[in-house]
């Protein structure tokens, strides 16, 4: 896991990677598929920027297989922007994820909205020096990530769909079993870890801290800045927004609005504020006419 | 009667610093107003990225008000907050703004990108006895400092990659800052330096 480095110190550490995550909090994660909207991301205050090739909504309405970015397009946006970096790799494939560590990402995102490449393994994210954010609809899911090495978590939403139906119910979702573990005595959390299918170790450190050990985002159908908003009164600790500012009206208003709504969350007068004028939000697509095989939430074990 | 310190919350890891204090007695508040800032006896600025502290610090007109309070009240940036605090940057925004008031120049990033972010023991004098474990994370550097500044800590020439003492946390009158991140550590005596300087001020 922790690999020399060329500087004396020690690199790739849990400690390191989970700590570049602390680092993220209260912000706003957004994907970009060319330098002209990093430039925005950046403007508008993100706190960290996603390159991909395609946003998930685009994805979605053009079907076929969706894999990582191509290198140059990755390199074009680390040397255009000063903010932390992140790329996309398809579940389970580690070997986009070796590609994307050698482009100097900052985080990879083992994600689910690209399509999987291993229907049964993740990748070993012990195995890497940089850290990794990866997808969770509950809490087990969000365990099995952290006993594989992931650093961060997101809760999954529905990905291009700017429906933050499912966002809700995955963040409530994992709050909530985090909540009853808290609640449980010791003698009932071997049941409890059985039931999540997660390891024993970790479900007591969550029963214990009331936390999960790793910051915990929010993604998957955030469009507006009450959205962004009501996900960090629901307890996360900063949002990822997708195709939700690119397949707006008018992006660079509407990235503001978010940044500005995420940091003022719980202050109604400021969400307001940053609400007004936006133009129009991403049409987007309710969850529930999305058939079952096509939701990407399912994707990831 | 316990100070309060606050912790500037516009992003980064505020719960953290505020877990930090709050073990050592006194009471913290998060900051994200101007109206906040009042009645305050110190002030942490947290780690996170310092454009995004530096843009949304300017929408939300909070330069005003902590530009005059660093003559006030002793403060102290881990990582992005000491390029907060840094009258000059390099490798930063071209428009990106700071508090000031620590003559120094901070390198943004000056270690490299996060793979290369790492841990390593240091000795501070200030602190004393034992090393002290110092964890950088796409960490800034104190690439200049005028005489006024009181080094406090440095990567030995023998241990950094450039060959030369490689400045990492330095004090000047009542402001003080880190390239590292005591507040993700257990090591509580950066966060009780910094809590003795706003009782003695």
């Amino acid at each position: 896991m922790a690999t020399d480095a060329t500087n004396t110190g020690v690199t790739g550490t849990t400690r390191v990677k989970r700590g570049m995550a602390d680092m993220l909090k209260g912000g706003v994660i957004m994907d970009v598929v060319n330098v002209e909207q990093a430039k925005i991301a950046e403007d508008a205050g993100a706190i960290a920027v996603m390159a991909l090739e395609r946003v998930p909504a685009d994805i979605r309405a053009q079907g076929g297989v969706a894999r990582m970015s191509d290198p140059t397009m990755i390199d074009e946006i680390i040397n255009a922007v000063s903010i932390p970096v992140m790329a996309k790799a398809r579940i389970g494939h580690f070997v986009e994820a070796q590609v994307i560590q050698s482009l100097g990402v900052d985080y990879i995102d083992e994600s689910e909205v690209l399509t999987p490449a291993d229907y049964i393994n993740h990748i070993d994210k012990w195995a890497f020096t940089v850290p990794f954010v990866c997808g969770a609809t509950n809490l087990g899911e969000a365990l099995r990530r952290i006993n594989e090495g992931a650093a961060m978590i997101r809760s999954k939403g529905e990905a291009g769909t700017g429906d933050v139906s499912n966002a809700t119910g995955h963040i409530r979702t994992i709050k909530g079993e985090i909540r009853r573990l808290s609640s449980m005595s010791k003698d009932e959390l071997y049941v409890a870890a059985k039931e999540l299918q997660a390891p024993y170790e970790l479900v007591c450190e969550v029963a214990e801290t009331g936390a999960l050990p790793v910051v915990l985002f929010t993604a998957g159908g955030i469009a507006t800045p009450a959205d962004a908003a009501m996900m960090m009164q629901l307890g996360a600790d900063g949002v990822f927004v997708g195709s939700g500012i690119f397949k707006s009206g008018d992006p660079v208003k509407r990235a503001n609005a978010i940044v500005q709504a995420t940091l003022h969350f719980d202050n109604p007068d400021e969400i307001a504020k940053a609400s007004r004028g936006l133009g129009e939000a991403m049409v987007g697509i309710n969850v529930a006419d999305i058939p079952v095989p096509h939701r990407l939430a399912e994707r990831g074990w | 009667m316990s100070p309060v310190i606050g912790v500037l919350a516009i992003q980064g890891d505020v719960r953290e610093h505020a877990r930090c204090l709050e073990q050592l007695d006194v009471d913290v508040r998060l900051v994200k107003t101007a109206e906040q800032l009042k009645g305050i006896a110190g002030l942490v600025i947290p780690g996170g990225e310092s454009t995004t502290m530096s843009i949304l610090a300017v929408k939300n007109n909070l330069f005003g008000p902590l530009r005059e309070l660093r003559t006030q009240i002793p403060m102290y940036g881990s990582c992005a907050g000491l390029i907060m605090l840094a009258d000059s940057i390099t490798d930063g925004r071209p428009d990106q703004e700071t508090i000031g008031g620590l003559n120094i120049t901070a390198k943004r990033n000056a270690f490299g990108r996060q793979v290369d972010s790492f841990e390593i023991d240091l000795n501070i004098a200030a602190i004393g006895d034992p090393v002290y474990h110092a964890v950088f994370i796409r960490a800034p550097l104190v690439e200049a400092a005028s005489p006024a500044v009181e080094v406090l800590a440095a990567i030995p020439a023998d241990k950094s990659l450039t060959g030369t003492d490689q400045v990492v946390a330095v004090r000047q009158n009542n402001l003080m800052a880190t390239s590292f991140h005591p507040e993700i550590t257990a090591d509580l005596r950066i966060h009780k330096y910094f809590v003795d300087m706003v009782r003695s001020a």
